[in-house]
C-alpha cells in the first residue's frame, strides 16, 4: 500500500462524506455551500495525484474559489428566502 | 412517497450502469495513436514544453474559440439579467461595519502581488503548468479581494468591457493571421519558434494565451461586479 | 488508483443527482449540481491515467526523446479544462436566474413558481 494509494482512499472517503453533508438538507445553506467548496478543493488534490497539474490548478482557482464566492454573494442578497 | 421511490429507482438504475462500466474498464498500456502523435511532435513542430497547452491552443484551437464564446455569452447574459437600469446608483451606506484594518492593509499589500502572479501564470503557460484560464481566474480573484475590502467601491463597467472586447478581438485576429501566414486557424508558426524552454519561444502561444487570460479575467470580474451591485432584497 | 478516483466520481454524480431532484430550495439544487459537475470531471480525468507514468510536461525529468513512453494521455486533461470553466459559467448563470426569481416571487421554494404549469 503505497502512500499515494492511502492518500487517495482518504480523500475519496472525505469527499463522499462532505458531498452527503452538502446535499442532504438538514443543515443551513452556508454549511452546504462550504461543503461543496471543500469537495472541489479535495478533488483538486486528487487531480494532482492523478498526474494532471493543469487541471488541479484550474479546479482549485475556479471551482473552489470563484464558485464559493458567487454562492455567498447571492446568499447575502436573498437572506430571507433561505429557510424554505 | 412515490416521488422518492421513483428517484431511488432511477439512481439504482444509473448506479448499475456505472458499476458495469467500471467492471469492464481496462486501462491502456500504451498511449493511443492520437496521444502518441501529440507527444512526439509537439516539441519539434511547436516548441511548447507543456503538451496540454499545445493541444488547447494549436491542435484543438477551435474548441478554445468555442469556449471563449460561451464564456462571453455567459458574462453578457449575467450582466443583462442583473441590470439595474439607467438610474444613478446612490452610494447609500448599507449599515455594515467597515472592513477591518487588517483586511484593508492586507489588500493594499497583496493586490499587486496577486496581479503579478496572475500575469506570470498566463505568460508562462507553454513552459510550466498554467495558462490563460488559470491566470484569468487569479486576476479575477484580485478584483474579488478589492470588492471584499471595500464593498461600496464602484468598478467602471466600461473599462472591464473594453479590456474584454479588445482581448477577444485580438485573439480572433491572431487566429485569422494564422490562416493567412501559416498553416491554419490559430497556427502558432506566424512568430519564430525559438529555443525550446525560453520564455519567448513556441511562436505565438504566449501571445494567444495572454489575450485569453485577459479576456477570461475580465469576464469573471464583470460577473462578480454585476452580482455585487445588486440590491439586497 | 484510477479505479478509486472513478468510483468516487460516479458516487459524486449520484449524490449530486439525488440532491438536485429531491431538494425544494433553488440554491440547494444549484449546490447539488455543482457537486455532480465535480464528479463528472473526476471521472474524465481518471480515464487518462496510466500506472507508472507522469504528467505531460517536457522538462529535465521527462526529456523530449522518450516523451511517448513516460507521459500519460494529455487529451482528457484538455477536455476537462474546458469543462471546468464552462461549468462555472453555467453556475453563475443559474445563480443570476435564482436571484431574479426571488425578486419576482419572493420565495426560493420551487413549488411556489407554478407559472408554467397549465
Amino acid at each position: 500500500m503505497t502512500l499515494t494509494l492511502v492518500m487517495s482512499v482518504l480523500l475519496a472517503v472525505a469527499m463522499v462524506i462532505l458531498a452527503f453533508m452538502a446535499t442532504r438538507g438538514k443543515r443551513s445553506l452556508g454549511i452546504s455551500i462550504l461543503s461543496a467548496g471543500l469537495v472541489s478543493l479535495l478533488a483538486s488534490v486528487l487531480f494532482l495525484l492523478l498526474a494532471a497539474p493543469d487541471v488541479a490548478m484550474t479546479e482549485a482557482a475556479i471551482g473552489s474559489g470563484l464558485t464559493t464566492f458567487l454562492f455567498f454573494f447571492v446568499l447575502g442578497r436573498v437572506r430571507r428566502g433561505e429557510h424554505d | 412517497m412515490i416521488k422518492r421511490l421513483t428517484l431511488v429507482l432511477l439512481l439504482i438504475g444509473l448506479g448499475s450502469i456505472f458499476v458495469n462500466l467500471m467492471l469492464n474498464y481496462v486501462p491502456d498500456e500504451q498511449l493511443n495513436r492520437t496521444a502518441e502523435y501529440y507527444a512526439t511532435h509537439s516539441a519539434q513542430d511547436l516548441g511548447a514544453a507543456n503538451i496540454v497547452t499545445a493541444i488547447i491552443v494549436t491542435y484543438r484551437g477551435l474548441d478554445t474559440l468555442g469556449e471563449v464564446t460561451v464564456l462571453f455569452l455567459t458574462a453578457a447574459i449575467v450582466g443583462l439579467v442583473l441590470a439595474q437600469g439607467k438610474r444613478k446608483h446612490v452610494h447609500k451606506d448599507r449599515g455594515l461595519p467597515p472592513a477591518g484594518e487588517l483586511l484593508t492593509t492586507g489588500t493594499r499589500l497583496l493586490l499587486p502581488l496577486i496581479l503579478l502572479f496572475g500575469a506570470y501564470v498566463f505568460t508562462h503557460g507553454h513552459l510550466t503548468p498554467g495558462g490563460g484560464f488559470q491566470g484569468g481566474a487569479i486576476l479575477a480573484s484580485a478584483v474579488l479581494l478589492a470588492l471584499l475590502s471595500n464593498p461600496l467601491q464602484r468598478f467602471s463597467h466600461r473599462l472591464i468591457s473594453l479590456i474584454e472586447s479588445t482581448a477577444g478581438l485580438a485573439f480572433v485576429l491572431i487566429g485569422v493571421l494564422g490562416i493567412l501566414l501559416a498553416g491554419g486557424f490559430l497556427d502558432n508558426r506566424i512568430l519564430p519558434i525559438g529555443e525550446f524552454g525560453d520564455l519567448l519561444s513556441a511562436g505565438a502561444i504566449p501571445l494567444i494565451y495572454t489575450f485569453v487570460g485577459l479576456k477570461v479575467g475580465a469576464e469573471f470580474s464583470s460577473m462578480l461586479v454585476s452580482l455585487s451591485e445588486t440590491k439586497e432584497l | 488508483m484510477e479505479l478509486i478516483a472513478m468510483a468516487t466520481g460516479f458516487i459524486l454524480i449520484l449524490i449530486g443527482l439525488y440532491g438536485a431532484l429531491s431538494n425544494r430550495n433553488i440554491l440547494r439544487m444549484i449546490v447539488a449540481f455543482t457537486v455532480a459537475n465535480t464528479g463528472v470531471n473526476l471521472v474524465l480525468v481518471s480515464i487518462g491515467y496510466m500506472n507508472g507514468r507522469t504528467a505531460p510536461i517536457l522538462n529535465d525529468a521527462v526529456p523530449v526523446a522518450e516523451a511517448a513512453r513516460r507521459i500519460i494521455d494529455p487529451v482528457p486533461q484538455a477536455l476537462v479544462l474546458t469543462a471546468i470553466v464552462i461549468g462555472v459559467g453555467v453556475t453563475a448563470l443559474m445563480l443570476a436566474y435564482a436571484y431574479k426569481l426571488y425578486q419576482t416571487k419572493g420565495s426560493l421554494d420551487i413549488s411556489k413558481h407554478t407559472d408554467l404549469k397549465w
